[in-house]
């Protein structure tokens, strides 16, 4: 029922409404998608909610700090319903809005060259040059095609008499994009019939102008043209990194436009050309669509204090040899002051009347402005003309008698660093409540609509991020002031074209086959990434195996506990008796990327001699015992703990997110909340069992991914060495240790080792048997079929190392070669009729435990080779900016 | 009126070593001279050690040259050694003020009146002379420093004479100290401290000077070494120098009139214009992004002769 819907939604206001008419009645445009919410069943609608809910939290979709290992993040706010724009009406805001881009674009072109706005009065030189975006190094360099605004972004708001006006201009790098786009994913997938039967206008098409305008714009490299035999121009998305708010942004763009996702040091400039750094070698830049600000971009040229940019990336524009979107200086136009001069440049530089009036903007620089703005400061709000001075905007109808006295001093002392505002009134549109069933809520709406250059001119999308206020009356609206989104839906008459991104019309020659692109970050990342879902998975196998056997209460389960525990300390998850040694150890590994094996080789012997007997340990207390196997699952003590790894596991992911396939994402996100909820609980055994079973779960779909979702480039080589020399240093130090542990002898010890290299299955298949050493070495040291075996580890990554040898001239390094050699032509015959039970430092015992240290050994080393080889360029090499 | 012109010959030899190798350096210079109406550069050259895989000459934004060049091979040092014969002809008292330097002084405008001749609306825009107005990295706009410029800019008081009275409170109230403060130092602190060198001065001169409205540049350059006999030696000659530099409208057309706030005095014959800039920023003799290197030793050392059959200009005289 209508009256159910809109029972507490206000049918009278002051504000203009976006869905209902003067009068309440439903606008034409709406009339279709509001008959189908009365028509829906609350079901339905929490079904509705859920999903958006759900794809949210599975893509990870945030504002914040993706996977920050301390902060917390703060997924993005999404309201179902779209916004509605009639064709009508969408071509008013379309026409004013390329309008304003081509100003905008030419205002950039006047000011960084010949000044006639400021040689003439039309703009005061005070908004230019007091300016701290105005790049003085800029000054006199031309961008290619006279465009210095490839993606340009106005902020709409509607006053109540149904008129939009232009409240900010984003010409820096503007955000909220790919925000729009995820928007529309989901919304279109809540609300399929109604997108496809209203005729809503696809986004696809402008994505793949951007694309196209960034390609015709770049430089090529000469007479012969680009380098290599494709004349397609690599185009690089440059981030600030993982710690920026719109982080999540930058990843899913690059990702949708197939552009790598780039730090500033993944660059570099040799003579006058840009390069990334690629595991091989140096390939040239041709287009970098960048999301860092431009100052930040040259620390030679701009501040020198940026970490984050590319030094000498200025001299590359200046020379041609780089195209950088949008133009290095655009941040100037960012200013609160400059809306009042627009008028005035439209005519002196188009000839044209500004088609969409900016609000009611005075800059205090003029005299007359200053002394209106006092006049009527109860009516204004006071803004800093320029984004550096950091200012919130101070609302005058809300200033009390000292306040107000405080602010025109300000005001007075320094009028041209202030701009006062008409305060605008925003259009509201319904939301959908989610505290009651089936109602509609009022909220305030702004508009952000996003224009492209193309070598034809601008062209909107057809569409936009509506950004949605936290409070039906709010002044502002501000996504870090906790608003939420809505999709827009511009309705066309014509058909809509259905172009995708993802069919494009790509000629023979244009086929990609591998990514050379790869940087060496991310190769580093992906490395990492792999070794640290590894170890997530052997750590909570190892835990999984302890815990299981805690629970077993009965005498007959206590020496395989003890085993288990044993190993468990040998393997560093659990604390060694000897606290003093262990406190030593930790100080100087707190904080590094500890290796097992590293540190197994000393560690060996100290361990053996130190693991206790099992006739004293059987009395061990269980309830000791249960607190130290919780706390290395999730302890914020220790470092080590199995939470600890899955945090780095997350944070490295979070690296390189644009890598991964949208299910990757969801399961790192998953994981995320399972950690999350598990450690706000006080956790029993079996909410541990259960966590680690989740861990499990996840680290397997995980390889799943690995293996049948990634394109085999050296990305994901480099990933899967990483998950091999991971499992490889595991399993060998697991069955060293469980060969020379005394309390390995005890019964049902063998069976525990079979858990823990995931193998009880197939030993089963295979003998009939209890398990018995012999049959169980074969399987988890020797058989080359078994995947939790060490030779299949060995046997896989001699033929990566190989793959690697011969594409990137890698010389090979042989130690572990040697030792898989050694390995091979132990004699298993030496076990035979040997009684396990009752053995104690038997030769082929320890003979195999060493051989097993040595693989161990050389697997650790050869993964510092690997670092030294191919990531050093990325990590320690510090950056200086120096005066004299 | 004092017709005189020197040439100096003037070495600037910056040497930076590292502490482990450089692997890529990018670096720009202003070691370069201008050309001004008062001073003509007859020979220059700079070498730089090791050979540089890239170099390119241009102009930046104020006029200045700027030499860039780039290491793209390991290295632990660098060597940039800067070497010129400059004229510098005598151009005080002001060109265009007539009288001896206190008569043109007193007859340059009001102070006022030349502030609202920069004011936004005022005509004709004089874009060269407005980019210097306003705040910059190193030089603030702020009430502190209007407040401290004031007792020397009483009403109608004529500008240079005004500017030269802020010169002298300077020069009074603050002592040279090179320990005092970094290039890092906030001129907001230079003002509470009451130290620093004669970047400081500048800056701080150059933010009481901006912040009553007035355009006003940063001046970078050279000192005579050792002064002639019977006169002391200046501060600063051991090094590059720093002065500035303000905006006074006259009869014959705009005039930049120097003001050395470390000397105080009025650069004449004795000072090398090398480049200027709203702040040091924008004309430090040497900056550069290095990748790698750790630690540094720097050696700068400017060494100024004048030529010995030219006669050499005797401010005061």
């Amino acid at each position: 029922m209508p009256r159910t819907l809109l029972s507490i939604y206000p049918k009278k206001t002051d504000r203009f409404d976006e869905m209902l008419a003067e009068g309440g009645a439903v606008r034409q445009s709406w009339q279709a998608f509001f008959d189908h919410l009365v028509a829906a069943t609350p079901e339905q609608m929490r079904h509705r909610l859920d999903y958006v809910r759900r794809r949210i939290q599975e893509n990870g979709v945030t504002y914040n700090v993706y996977a920050d290992p301390k902060g917390t993040d703060r997924p993005w706010e999404l309201d179902p319903l779209p916004l509605i724009l009639s064709a009508g009406e969408w071509q008013e805001i379309s026409s004013a809005i390329t309008q304003r881009a081509r100003l905008l674009n030419a205002v950039l072109g006047d000011l960084y060259g010949e000044q006639t706005l400021l040689r003439d009065g039309t703009l005061p030189s005070a908004l230019v040059y007091g300016h701290n975006n105005f790049l003085w190094p800029c000054q006199g360099v031309k961008p290619p095609g006279d465009i210095w605004l490839h993606l340009y972004a106005a902020d709409l708001a509607r006053s109540p008499d149904g008129r939009w006006w232009v409240i900010g201009d984003r010409t820096q790098s503007p955000s909220g994009a790919g925000y729009a786009l995820e928007n529309r994913i989901i919304v279109s997938r809540v609300f399929p019939e109604q997108f496809r039967d209203l005729g809503v206008q696809h986004l696809a098409t402008f994505f793949s102008n951007l694309r196209n305008s960034l390609a015709h714009w770049a430089p090529h490299n000469g007479k012969g043209g680009r380098e290599g035999a494709r004349d397609t121009p690599l185009i690089v998305l440059l981030t600030p990194g993982p710690y920026n708010e719109t982080y999540f942004e930058h990843a899913y763009l690059a990702r949708y436009l197939g552009f790598p996702l780039v730090e500033g040091q993944d660059l570099t400039v040799r003579g006058e050309c840009v390069y990334l750094k690629t595991l091989s070698g140096l390939s040239r830049v041709h287009t970098i669509l960048r999301r860092l600000d431009d100052d930040y971009c040259d620390p030679l040229e701009f501040r020198g204090d940026s970490a984050l940019g590319v030094p000498g990336l200025l001299q590359a524009v200046r020379a041609g040899k780089v195209l950088v979107a949008n133009a290095l200086g655009s941040g100037l136009l960012e200013s609160a002051a400059l809306p009042g001069f627009l008028p005035g440049a439209c005519q002196k530089l188009l000839g044209e009347t500004l088609a969409m009036p900016s609000v009611g903007t005075w800059w205090c620089g003029e005299p007359t402005a200053l002394e209106f703005t006092i006049e009527n400061i109860d009516k204004l709000v006071i803004k800093g003309s320029f984004p550096s001075q950091r200012m919130d905007p101070v609302f005058g109808n809300q200033l009390n008698a000292a306040q107000r006295e405080d602010m025109i001093n300000r005001l007075r002392s320094r009028p041209l660093a202030y701009v006062a505002q008409e305060l605008v009134n925003f259009s509201q549109a319904p939301v959908w409540s989610t505290m009651h069933d089936r109602r509609l809520l009022p909220r305030g709406v702004g508009l952000r609509v996003y224009v492209a250059a193309t070598p034809e001119g601008y062209v909107v999308m057809p569409g936009g991020l509506t950004r949605v206020s936290s409070a039906a009356n709010a002044r502002l609206i501000a996504m870090q002031r906790g608003g939420s989104s809505k999709d827009t839906w511009v309705l066309t008459e014509e058909a809509v074209s259905t172009f995708s991104l993802l069919k494009n019309s790509i000629g023979i020659n244009d086929l990609v086959r591998s990514g050379s692109n790869l940087s060496s970050r991310v190769v580093e990342n992906l490395y990492w990434f792999g070794r640290y879902t590894e170890r997530c998975d052997d750590e909570a196998r190892l835990l999984r195996v302890g815990l299981s056997r805690l629970l077993d209460t009965s005498a007959d389960a206590m020496p395989a506990l003890v085993s288990t525990f044993d190993l468990c300390r040998s393997l560093k998850l659990l604390p060694v008796a000897d606290e003093d040694d262990v406190d030593e150890d930790d100080v100087v590994e707190a904080g590094t990327l500890v290796d097992l094996a590293v540190d197994s080789k000393t560690e060996h012997t100290s361990t053996v001699e130190g693991a206790s007997d099992p006739a004293i340990d059987s009395t061990v207390d269980r309830l000791e015992l249960e607190t130290q196997m919780l706390a290395a699952i999730c302890d914020k003590e220790v470092d080590d703990a199995l939470a600890g790894n899955i945090r780095r596991l997350l944070w490295v992911g979070a690296q390189v997110r644009e890598r991964f396939s949208v299910d990757n994402w969801h399961a790192l996100n998953r994981m995320q909340h399972q950690l999350q909820r598990y450690s706000e609980v006080q956790p029993d055994i079996s909410d541990a069992l259960a966590f680690l079973d989740q861990v499990l779960l996840t680290s397997s779909s995980l390889a799943g991914f690995a293996m049948d979702n990634m394109t085999r480039d050296d990305g994901w080589r480099f990933l899967i060495i990483g998950r091999r020399i991971e499992r490889l240093i595991f399993l060998s130090n697991a069955i060293s240790q469980f060969l020379r542990l005394p309390s390995t002898r005890a019964a049902g010890s063998i069976e525990c080792l079979l858990e823990l290299t995931d193998s009880i299955i197939t030993y089963r298949s295979r003998y009939m048997t209890q398990p018995e050493l012999l049959p169980t070495l074969d399987l988890v040291v020797f058989n080359e079929t078994n995947p939790h075996g060490v030779c299949f580890q060995l046997q896989d990554l001699m033929q990566y190392l190989d793959g690697l040898a011969s594409e990137l001239g890698d010389s090979n390094d042989d130690s572990l070669r040697m030792a898989f050699v050694r390995l091979q032509s132990f004699a298993l015959g030496r076990f035979e009729g040997l009684d396990f039970s009752h053995c104690r430092n038997c030769n082929p015992c320890l003979d195999l435990a060493d051989l097993l240290g040595d693989v161990s050994f050389a697997a650790a080393t050869l993964s510092d080779r690997l670092a030294m080889r191919y990531f050093t360029h990325v990590g320690d090499v510090g950056r200086q900016t120096l005066a004299a | 009126m004092n017709t005189t012109a020197v040439r100096y010959h003037v070495v600037h030899e910056t040497s930076y070593s590292y502490e482990s190798p450089v692997s890529l350096s990018r670096q720009h210079l202003h070691l370069t001279p201008r050309d001004c109406p008062w001073q003509s550069s007859f020979a220059h050259q700079i070498r730089i050690d090791p050979e540089p895989s890239f170099t390119r000459l241009r102009c930046d934004p104020f006029g200045n040259p700027v030499r860039q060049f780039a290491i793209e091979a390991p290295h632990s040092r660098l060597i940039v050694h800067a070497e010129s014969t400059i004229e510098v002809r005598a151009h005080w008292p002001v060109g265009g003020l007539a009288g001896s330097l206190e008569n043109s002084l007193a007859n340059s405008p009001p102070w006022e009146k030349v502030r609202d001749g920069l004011a936004y609306g005022a005509t004709p825009v004089l874009l060269d002379v407005n980019c210097f107005l306003f705040e910059s990295p190193y030089v603030r706009v702020k009430h502190e420093f209007s407040a401290y410029a004031s007792p020397c800019f009483t009403p109608s008081r004529p500008l240079l004479e005004a500017v030269q009275a802020l010169m002298n409170r300077i020069y009074d109230e603050f002592e040279f100290d090179p320990e005092a403060t970094t290039v890092a130092t906030p001129v907001l602190k230079i003002l509470e401290e009451k130290r620093g060198v004669c970047q400081d001065f500048a800056h701080l001169m150059l933010s009481c000077l901006r912040s009553l409205g007035l355009s006003a540049r940063y001046v970078s350059g050279y000192l005579l070494t050792k002064p002639p006999p019977g006169q002391a030696r200046l501060v600063g000659a051991d090094a590059s120098h720093a002065w500035i530099s303000v905006y006074c409208p006259s009869e014959v057309g705009g005039l930049w009139v120097d003001f050395d706030p470390t000397n105080n005095l009025l650069p004449d014959t004795q000072h090398i214009t090398l480049a200027w800039g709203r702040d040091f920023g924008d004309v430090s003799p040497l900056r550069g992004v290095i990748l790698g290197g750790d630690e540094h030793e720097l050696d700068v050392a400017v060494t100024v002769t004048p030529f010995e059959n030219e006669a050499v200009a005797n401010p005061g005289q």
